[in-house]
């Protein structure tokens, strides 16, 4: 413990407005919820309540601007507030089903295909899924340990969760369009904890999209989590959109869970938030489990991107591929930070992890740290971190073209992004996802 | 109808002087075509006059229309008409064909104004066409793993879709087989007309059998020895660039 003098600032408050108090609050609105659901709550509260913030000398927050990871200011939603009438706009795509969440209550949604809900495929909130599938939210929700560094933040999350999305997919039951989450933030100040949960038993097919949007350019706290399951064979195609308002803490711990022959894709647009960290956790544990980890980042501005994952290999004939492309603007920071773990019984591993930066500015930070731990003998393992400009010559070509820097800019930003882009299997996906990148990014 | 005037031109690399003062009056609805062994200047003169920033105009004037260019952005030259055909064009990983040409399009349009897609895609593809290009290729990375031949045929295109008002065409026949060849200057010859003036530049008199010239210059060591018309070319191809030096020397 280091001594305090006088002249040192006061220490950042652990649990700003989220005290016991708003926890009994929170807790007694949730009238129906079966009594497994408010232990467990407590208990995250009790952990969340016990663990110090991030601090400097945290190896899992290095380069980090922990200063800007505070509680300071920020409010849960009062429990009385009327639940959200509007459903907000989301990505331009034909879904098999929508959801919507304001501020982490369910807002109006399209409803499910009547021949999936007939197939026994689930979308739904968590609440309606606590009543009906208490079982799977015991299991599945929240069930992976927190290695990233955000632990005190993912029990805060658990204990404030309001409601989320529940995404179940049967045995042998495949969706080909995507099932589509809005979460949005529409109070200034407000603290959020959206969450997306996706179970894919044995051998189904589904896909997800998450999109976090906020109305208006406010500052807000977006702590959110998501949970994929994929069972014996199943595929899951997961993507998030984080388009949070530019004054936005935003929090996010994804983990991903790979059993026999499964295979998972997660994608992870960046586009918002002013200080934006995600935690990426993905376990492979049965053989022929294939978790392929995915990101895109626009860092413009004077923000930070903060993404930090964690590749395990539990088991023999398993493979991870992991592709994190950062464009960095401006005055803006990016950290990757990526760990490969193979365990000492998972031979012929097949890992990699590439994390590739575009400077297009002078004043523009990318720091990487990529880290193996391998414990088993027979295994491939490749990573590797890479910072590069804009090759003048290319600059040069498609300014001969008429082409003005600024649009070229942009052009070549979408290139480096298309490597990327190009492993989502479906199309209509990729062109939805480019056209959102898009218009965030106009410059 | 337009010109583009070239007096007195001056361009260095480094501290290097590469180009030594030429002057040339180019006007639509003219090729001219600039011969002249390795490292004359012939290829440092159009990159300097498409505005390349490693190539430094010391002295003299380009002047589209009566109009200095040398002020603009390589950019603003391109969209006031000047359009360079590169000898190794880059590649654009990522960056489909489609999408590098509507946001050249794009970019010669007022502001607020958005481009008709469906008239794009029409007139891209009658390009292609014309150019006997598969319409595949659009949708492929520009330049990206392209042949020699296909990355020629994608400067044409983009030629043929931004319409310049003039051409500086830089080695166009390096690096294509005879068939390759012939595909390009029919692509030329099709666009040539009387709203374009083309600048060719090659040291092979190979390509002005496909490409017939008004004008030949000759240029060695950073000016223009000689000028004359097609048959200096064919001239030049059966005594090779010794005499003109020699001719030169003794002037």
């Amino acid at each position: 413990m280091v001594e305090q003098s006088a002249s040192m600032p006061a220490v950042a408050d652990p649990i700003g407005a989220f005290t016991e108090q708003a926890l009994e609050r929170h807790l007694a609105s949730l009238e129906k919820a079966p009594a497994f659901w408010l232990e467990r709550k407590r208990a995250a509260y009790a952990k969340f309540a016990s663990l110090p913030l991030p601090g400097r000398t945290d190896e899992a927050w290095r380069f980090s601007t922990v200063s800007g990871v505070s509680l300071d200011g920020f409010t849960p939603a009062a429990p009385a507030a009327a639940p959200a009438q509007r459903r907000p706009a989301g990505i331009d795509i034909a879904a098999a089903a929508t959801l919507a969440f304001v501020d982490g209550r369910p807002a109006q949604a399209g409803p499910i295909a009547p021949e999936l809900a007939q197939r026994g495929v689930v979308v739904s909130t968590l609440t309606q899924a606590l009543a009906e599938h208490p079982d799977l939210l015991r299991e599945h929700f929240m069930a992976q340990p927190q290695k990233l560094g955000s632990a005190k933040f993912a029990a805060l999350h658990e204990a404030f969760v309001e409601d989320g999305a529940f995404v179940f997919v049967p045995k042998g039951v495949e969706i080909d369009a995507p099932i589509v989450v809005v979460h949005a933030a529409s109070r200034p100040q407000g603290a959020l904890f959206p969450h997306t949960l996706v179970i894919a038993d044995d051998g189904s097919r589904v896909t997800v999209v998450d999109h976090f949007v906020s109305a208006g350019d406010t500052r807000q706290f977006a702590c959110g989590a998501n949970d994929l399951y994929a069972g014996h064979g199943a595929k899951i195609c997961y993507a998030a959109a984080q388009c949070w308002s530019t004054k936005a803490l935003s929090l996010q711990f994804n983990s991903t869970v790979v059993r026999r022959d499964a295979r998972v894709q997660s994608l992870n647009i960046h586009l918002g938030g002013g200080q934006a960290r995600h935690e990426s956790l993905s376990q492979l544990q049965a053989p022929g489990g294939f978790s392929e980890m995915l990101a895109v980042t626009v860092a413009s501005g004077a923000r930070e991107f903060d993404q930090r994952t964690l590749q395990i290999h539990q088991a023999p004939n398993t493979k991870s591929d992991l592709l994190y492309k950062n464009a960095l603007l401006d005055k803006a920071r990016t950290i990757f930070s990526g760990l490969i773990i193979v365990d000492p019984d998972a031979q012929k591993t097949d890992a990699y992890q590439r994390n590739a930066n575009l400077m297009l500015s002078d004043d523009a930070e990318s720091n990487a740290l990529p880290g193996l731990e391998i414990q088993a003998n027979d295994v491939r393992c490749t990573h590797g971190a890479t910072s590069s400009r804009i090759d003048p010559e290319q600059e040069f070509y498609l300014k001969s073209r008429g082409i003005p820097p600024k649009a070229a800019d942009e052009l070549l930003i979408f290139g480096f992004f298309e490597e990327v882009l190009n492993r989502l299997e479906s199309e209509e996906l990729h062109a939805a996802l480019r056209t959102l990148i898009r218009s965030r990014v106009r410059m | 109808m337009s010109s583009l005037e070239i007096r007195n031109l001056h361009v260095s690399t480094g501290d290097k002087e590469i180009v030594k003062g030429v002057s040339l009056t180019i006007n639509s609805g003219e090729v001219h075509a600039i011969m002249g062994p390795n490292g004359a200047g012939k290829s440092s003169m159009a990159k300097a006059i498409a505005g390349h920033p490693d190539y430094l105009i010391t002295e003299g004037e380009v002047l589209l229309d009566a109009k200095s260019v040398l002020e603009m952005e390589s950019d603003e030259r391109a969209r006031a008409g000047i359009f360079l055909a590169f000898q190794y064009p880059s590649e654009v990983p990522g960056v489909s064909i489609a999408n590098f040409l509507r946001a050249a399009i794009q970019a010669r349009m007022a502001e607020g104004e958005e481009i008709d897609a469906a008239a794009y895609y029409k007139r891209l593809y009658e390009k292609m066409d014309l150019l006997k290009i598969d319409r595949k290729f659009t949708s492929r990375s520009v330049n990206e793993g392209f042949s020699g031949g296909e990355k020629k045929r994608s400067e044409i295109l983009q030629m043929a879709m931004l319409e310049p008002r003039f051409a500086l065409m830089d080695e166009t026949d390096s690096g294509l087989d005879i068939d390759a060849l012939k595909i390009v200057a029919e692509g030329v010859n099709h666009l040539r007309g009387p709203n374009l003036g083309v600048l060719l530049i090659t040291h092979y008199q190979r390509l002005l059998n496909y490409i017939v010239p008004d004008h030949v210059h000759v240029m060695i060591d950073g000016r223009l020895v000689k000028s004359g018309d097609r048959t200096l070319a064919l001239e030049l191809e059966s005594k090779g660039y010794g005499w003109v030096k020699k001719e030169f020397a003794n002037a």
